[in-house]
């Protein structure tokens, strides 16, 4: 049929259907003529629906039960690591960082021969820093991959979701950099190499008080992340305790882009500094707009704002303002000075505190392997509590008894678009 | 007082956007009895032809200035005009004579083509977004500050719906349109080449989406391929509350969402904003069904 004719014809025929519509239902409400066969039909399909349905999750369940059973890779030629990362999404440049990090260390360690005498094998899986990912993947590389040990998230929330998950299998976990307290707290088998909320949290109010001097403060937090809330909550206390005043708090959601309500109620209530412990997009966009409304106190935050996307979203607003992070690529200690040579020779650009910590990471993890001297689950985790000052690009690592890292914070600021260190806060 | 200004003119900058992204919602919907939910991702779409243009309108005209942001916008609007044209003999025109249920899924099914597509192509992490239009700050008086960005998009928004009620009131293909939202039918027996205006219809809303993605990247500078989503939404809303089909209703709900929120962040909790502009809708809609500025519809049996 051609065009010209269907213009015409074409709307009728729609007429007509919506005639038939109506018809239709009365015929299937009134259950007459023909709809026996229908519901039969519907029956069928519902039956056959439901015994699939049940057959699927049978199959997926011994899937999952039997997986974990057999030795993750232990008698393999490998040994299998499993990562998940944000490599894409509103966190992206966290995940890759961690990930390049993580890769430079398995690289390294496979080219000094492996560990236990095999090679590393490192599975990578994105969740798109979305919720819900984590737990999919990590489940998917603990059954279908079988890897011994899990590196990853950088964001607490999505750590959160896959640690119960890694210790329900008793596969030891290894997050780099999620800051919340609450992660370790989902098991023995959690671990991280970074420092916590509460050490960060302090940081930052003694550095608010004390270097910069501010009486006041302002808080302005994602209410959906658990790092920022945790942040803020440790801020808050920290800042109060040693005699600051904190005059006004407001919320904002992941994913927002206009701040400007927030930042005007944050503007009359006149802090000398605001603490916005955020992700960098969001932070970004914040320092725009508190700059376009006038407010020109410094803002601040933690290890969130250290990306390469920081700058780019926020420019010139984010002058002089400062944020807490795990490490300095100024830092002229030959440790870090080697890694920063070696990565720079390998991806081009300087490494961030994600990628150092994704780095210390498996490089944690190969030092208890070796100390273990096995693969094995509960043996690896025993090593890893007992890890005790592990030169780290990082800084000096000892695992704590809720194993956390206790570790130095550094403070940087953003001068002329570039981050600049501060000073070095010790535990 | 100063904080209560300040909030409104924050709310209106915010609400202008919405209005724009609703324009384009109301008119496809005004003449095709359609809701295009891919509008949000030609939206999305808009700001990344901007991104993309930027750094070659840059070579040519010395950014950021308003030469080169309004030539940026321009080319970004005939881009999205192309896309918006090749989406409807796609994916819609196959489904005229479908039921309106099938053609709504396809919409839905469209944008997150979109999404996704642009996943791939641009990639999922936020893009930072260049400034083409150098920003002043156009008073502080007594506190209060106004960018001439916010007024950029109050004079945008007012401009394009001063322009589209012309093309709709004014002119011919206006008059084919009007006539076909009235009664395609019989349009189509008078003359009108409906595949055309229905074309042309397209073109014009996302040329109007892109032109509020452009203005959306430069007040909000962090754009990525799921940004069309929540703005979409809401401006969907928008042209619902203003009365959907209706022009000057659609500025006027998106006006009144924008304030809505901002208010709602501003002096109770960001955290209760959307569930409570949406209760003011809720209840709006329950004393005026059709909308602010919408007409009652008398259903023919």
């Amino acid at each position: 049929m051609n065009d010209d004719l269907s213009n015409g014809f074409g709307m009728r025929r729609k007429g007509a259907q919506r005639l038939e519509w109506p018809a239709q239902m009365i015929r299937l409400a009134a259950g007459s003529d023909g709809p026996d066969d229908n519901q039969e039909f519907f029956m069928k399909n519902w039956r056959s629906l439901i015994s699939e349905a049940l057959l699927l999750a049978a199959g997926v369940f011994f899937a999952g039960c039997n997986k974990p059973a057999s030795p993750s890779g232990a008698g393999g030629e490998v040994i299998k690591i499993g990562e998940y990362a944000s490599l894409t999404g509103s966190e992206a440049t966290f995940g890759q960082s961690s990930h390049k990090g993580t890769a430079l260390a398995v690289d390294d360690l496979n080219a000094a021969g492996g560990v236990l005498g095999k090679k590393i094998q490192l599975i990578t899986e994105d969740d798109q820093s979305q919720a819900g990912q984590p737990a999919t993947v990590v489940r998917k590389l603990i059954s279908s991959d079988g890897v011994m040990a899990v590196l990853g998230e950088v964001a607490s929330s999505r750590s959160l979701e896959a640690a119960p998950i890694c210790q329900e299998n008793k596969i030891p976990m290894i997050s780099p950099a999620s800051t919340n307290p609450r992660v370790t707290e989902a098991g023995d088998y959690i671990f991280r190499v970074c420092f916590i909320d509460p050490f960060q949290g302090t940081v930052m109010a003694n550095f608010a008080r004390k270097t910069l001097k501010l009486k006041s403060a302002a808080v302005l937090k994602e209410t959906s992340s658990d790092y920022s809330v945790g942040l803020a909550k440790y801020f808050v206390a920290g800042f109060t305790a040693d005699g600051g005043n904190i005059v006004g708090e407001e919320n904002y959601s992941h994913g927002d882009k206009d701040f400007s309500a927030q930042l005007t109620a944050l503007k009359a209530d006149n802090p000398d500094g605001i603490f916005v412990p955020g992700y960098y997009t969001e932070v970004g966009l914040i320092a725009l707009q508190a700059r376009q409304l006038g407010i020109t106190v410094p803002l601040f935050g933690g290890d969130g704002w250290e990306s390469s996307s920081l700058v780019p979203i926020g420019g010139r607003a984010l002058e002089g303002c400062y944020f807490s992070t795990h490490y300095s690529p100024q830092d002229t200690s030959p440790a870090v000075q080697n890694f920063v040579k070696e990565y720079r020779a390998r991806y081009g650009d300087t490494p961030d505190a994600m990628a150092a910590l994704g780095y210390d990471s498996a490089m944690i993890l190969a030092d208890a392997l070796k100390r273990a001297g096995s693969t094995e689950g509960a043996k690896v985790r025993e090593a890893l509590a007992a890890t005790k000052d592990f030169a780290g690009v990082t800084g000096k690592i000892t695992i704590d008894s809720n194993r956390n890292a206790s570790k130095p914070a550094v403070i940087l600021t953003i001068t002329n678009g570039q981050f600049q260190y501060v000073e070095t806060i010790k535990p | 007082m100063t904080e209560f200004l300040q909030q409104l003119i924050n709310g209106l900058a915010f609400g202008s956007i919405l209005a724009l992204i609703a324009l384009g919602y109301t008119m496809v919907y005004g003449i095709l009895r359609f809701i295009n939910f891919a509008h949000g991702d030609v939206f999305m779409l808009g700001a990344f032809a901007g991104f993309y243009l930027a750094p070659k309108i840059a070579a040519v005209l010395p950014t950021p200035s308003v030469a080169s942001g309004l030539a940026v916008m321009f080319m970004a609007m005939l881009i999205c005009a192309a896309i918006g044209v090749v989406i409807e003999r796609f994916a819609y025109r196959p489904l005229r004579r479908s039921p309106k249920l099938t053609v709504l899924i396809t919409a839905i099914g469209v944008s997150l083509f979109l999404e996704y597509t642009g996943q791939l192509v641009f990639g999922a992490a936020p893009k930072s977004f260049p400034p083409l239009i150098p920003v002043y700050p156009i008073a502080h008086l007594g506190g209060l500050s106004i960018t001439s960005n916010q007024v950029i998009v109050l004079a945008v928004t007012g401009l394009l719906l001063v322009a589209l009620r012309f093309i709709v009131l004014k002119t011919k293909i206006g008059m084919a349109m009007r006539a076909l939202s009235f009664n395609p039918e019989a349009a189509a027996l008078m003359g009108v080449n409906t595949d055309i205006v229905i074309s042309f219809t397209f073109a014009l809303g996302s040329a109007l989406a892109a032109a509020a993605g452009i203005l959306f990247a430069i007040n909000y500078p962090a754009i990525d391929p799921l940004m069309g989503i929540l703005p979409g939404l809401k401006a969907f809303f928008a042209a619902v509350l203003g009365g959907i089909g209706n022009l000057p209703g659609a500025v006027l709900g998106g006006l009144i969402i924008g304030t809505t929120e901002t208010f709602v962040s501003g002096y109770i909790s960001s955290t209760y904003r959307d569930a409570i502009a949406f209760s003011i809708l809720i209840l709006i809609l329950l004393i005026k069904p059709s909308g602010l500025l919408g007409r009652k519809e008398i259903e023919k049996v």
